[in-house]
């Protein structure tokens, strides 16, 4: 697509010297992790120990601990619906926002894209005691709800920009021979804008997701109890390492990475062009 | 499609934004006008009495000015970062794919993860860097990073660069691959050695991007909560206390509803202040990259 890359600082030196830059890069990305995940498979004895840097008897002990417990399972399900839904709802919400705004004329257009834009530059401290008041106000604190009502707002931006540059590739032809053939807007919009952005749409959903099985702070804020909390509040209120077995915590944020790092490794391409296509659009 | 029908597509949108994000945006700025504790009921008209005396709270200008470090120095050593491994991976290579899926670790896991493997990293009897210091005779006793007001700002802005430059790479990297070939060829033709050709080619090209990149980054730092909520608190003695974390503290441990709305609208005043400033950058770089 992009043809042979140019050479940056001459041929062979240039290429030999961009892959072991590139692996150091990796090599420095991932080391943390791993050290996180050597200090899961440590015993109790050798936790507290350092050297040697590598267990010598490694142990899931800390794993069976972890999945054992219905505290960690119960964020695990809260993070997981809230999640799931946050994602529905922000696709649903910004997909019919899309399919206006790809055939609105350009005026009005640029408004509504211009105020959900600066929407998702706000800081959430500044939306925070509002949100709480209404949260509490509407009785949905410590639910599933209220996160998803306060996530949805913050990945609706990006949904709406993405699904809105899909949708515009859509041949207008297309849509006004579907609207002669007798079909309603509402079927066009299932039957062939849906199916024929499903690169725009998958790559939404893995960041929506992500954002909303990461997001602390509002999780942190409208939550209470087991009940609704999610996995950061979870692993942040966890005790002070004097208190708490760090494998414990070490074991519980290794489990928590897996479902997301599982997707960076299946969608890379989706997530990848989903992050960078609205900021090459806009 | 007629209006009537496109205000009924936009609705659901519409409505959420005004419900979650316009709405309390004002009133937050009226509560900020304020003396409001919810728990004691009070809650009377004070006009700009917060603003002020936030101007003379040392413990809010110390967190502005920490807010301000935070944000300028891990965006600049994100941004050096970020574009030397951009550079490095704009060229296909065998294992291209896997690199950067692995550059999506840090990016991708929960914030409170990567501060709490950041902790335990830092912890001053068993971490691994003090472990690591002291082989390499850097140290000459175990350092508790956290604990130390001169070090642990600079501990919580390592563990943000490494949580954010893959970000920062991503879209460096997708600027620089749209750069057009042609460029390069001419410049090629030209004779230009590398610097050359970095300085007069990829970089005012990649120029907006970088704009773009870094303004995305300066955004996220200024209202940084997060790392810094769980790997310090905010502490010792205040000295990472962010603007965010100074507010959420404020607003829902002292519960002062109206003071802590303050600090949160100066966030927000702090962010469309660099926004505007970097708006302004892109307008004067419009007419040469349009």
């Amino acid at each position: 697509m992009h043809g042979p890359p140019p050479p940056v600082f001459g041929m062979n030196i240039g290429r030999v010297l961009g892959v072991w830059v590139a692996a150091l890069f990796a090599l420095w990305s991932l080391a943390p992790f791993l050290w996180q995940v050597q200090t899961s498979l440590r015993p109790d004895e050798y936790l507290a120990r350092l050297p040697p840097l590598l267990p010598p008897r490694p142990t899931l002990a800390h794993y069976r601990a972890v999945l054992a417990d219905p505290t960690f399972l119960r964020l695990v399900v809260n993070s997981l619906g809230v999640g799931a839904a946050t994602t529905l709802a922000s696709l649903l919400a910004g997909g019919f926002a899309a399919f206006a705004l790809a055939q609105l004329p350009a005026r009005g257009k640029g408004l509504v894209l211009g105020l959900t834009l600066s929407v998702s530059m706000l800081p959430a401290v500044a939306l925070l005691a509002p949100l709480f008041l209404l949260v509490r106000a509407l009785g949905l604190r410590d639910s599933w709800a209220a996160l998803v009502l306060t996530h949805t707002t913050f990945t609706l931006p990006l949904t709406l920009w993405t699904l809105t540059h899909f949708f515009k590739e859509i041949p207008r032809e297309l849509f006004h021979a579907a609207r002669v053939d007798g079909l309603s807007a509402w079927q066009t919009f299932w039957s062939i804008h849906l199916p024929l952005s499903k690169g725009g749409i998958a790559a939404c959903a893995i960041l929506n997701f992500i954002f909303s099985w990461n997001e602390f702070l509002m999780a942190l804020t409208f939550t209470t109890t087991d009940a609704s909390r999610t996995v950061p509040v979870g692993v942040a209120l966890f005790q002070g390492l004097h208190e708490t077995p760090f494998g414990d915590i070490a074991a519980a944020s290794v489990l928590v990475c897996l479902p997301v790092i599982l997707l960076a490794c299946l969608f890379q391409r989706g997530i990848v062009a989903g992050l960078t296509q609205g900021a090459v659009k806009g | 499609m007629r209006r009537s029908t496109a205000t009924l597509w936009l609705g659901p949108a519409l409505l959420l934004i005004a419900a979650t994000a316009v709405f309390p945006i004002v009133v937050t700025f009226w509560m900020s006008l304020h003396r409001r504790f919810p728990i004691f009921g009070v809650n009377e008209y004070v006009g700009l009495a917060n603003y002020v005396h936030l101007a003379q709270n040392p413990r809010f200008l110390r967190s502005a000015a920490v807010t301000l470090s935070f944000t300028l120095v891990s965006v600049a050593v994100e941004f050096a970062l970020g574009l030397a491994c951009a550079l490095a991976l704009r060229r296909d290579f065998r294992g291209h794919r896997w690199i950067l899926a692995v550059l999506l670790i840090p990016w991708i896991v929960p914030t409170t993860v990567s501060a709490r493997i950041w902790e335990w990293i830092y912890n001053g009897n068993f971490g691994l860097l003090n472990y690591l210091l002291l082989r390499l005779g850097v140290i000459a006793e175990p350092v508790v990073w956290t604990a130390d007001v001169r070090l642990v700002l600079p501990a919580a802005m390592l563990a943000e660069i490494w949580k954010t430059t893959p970000f920062m790479t991503l879209l460096l990297l997708a600027g620089l691959k749209s750069i057009p070939q042609p460029l390069y060829r001419a410049a090629a033709v030209d004779g230009a050695g590398a610097w050359t050709t970095f300085l007069h080619v990829t970089w005012p090209q990649l120029k907006p991007m970088a704009l773009v990149a870094l303004l995305f980054r300066s955004l996220d730092s200024i209202r940084v909560f997060d790392v810094v909520y769980v790997l310090t608190g905010g502490g010792p003695a205040g000295s990472t206390e962010t603007l965010s974390v100074f507010a959420y503290k404020k607003l829902f441990q002292s519960l002062e509803f109206g003071y802590g709305s303050a600090v949160g609208i100066a966030v927000l005043l702090l962010s469309a202040a660099v926004s505007a400033l970097f708006l302004l950058c892109m307008g004067r770089l419009r007419p040469s990259s349009a």
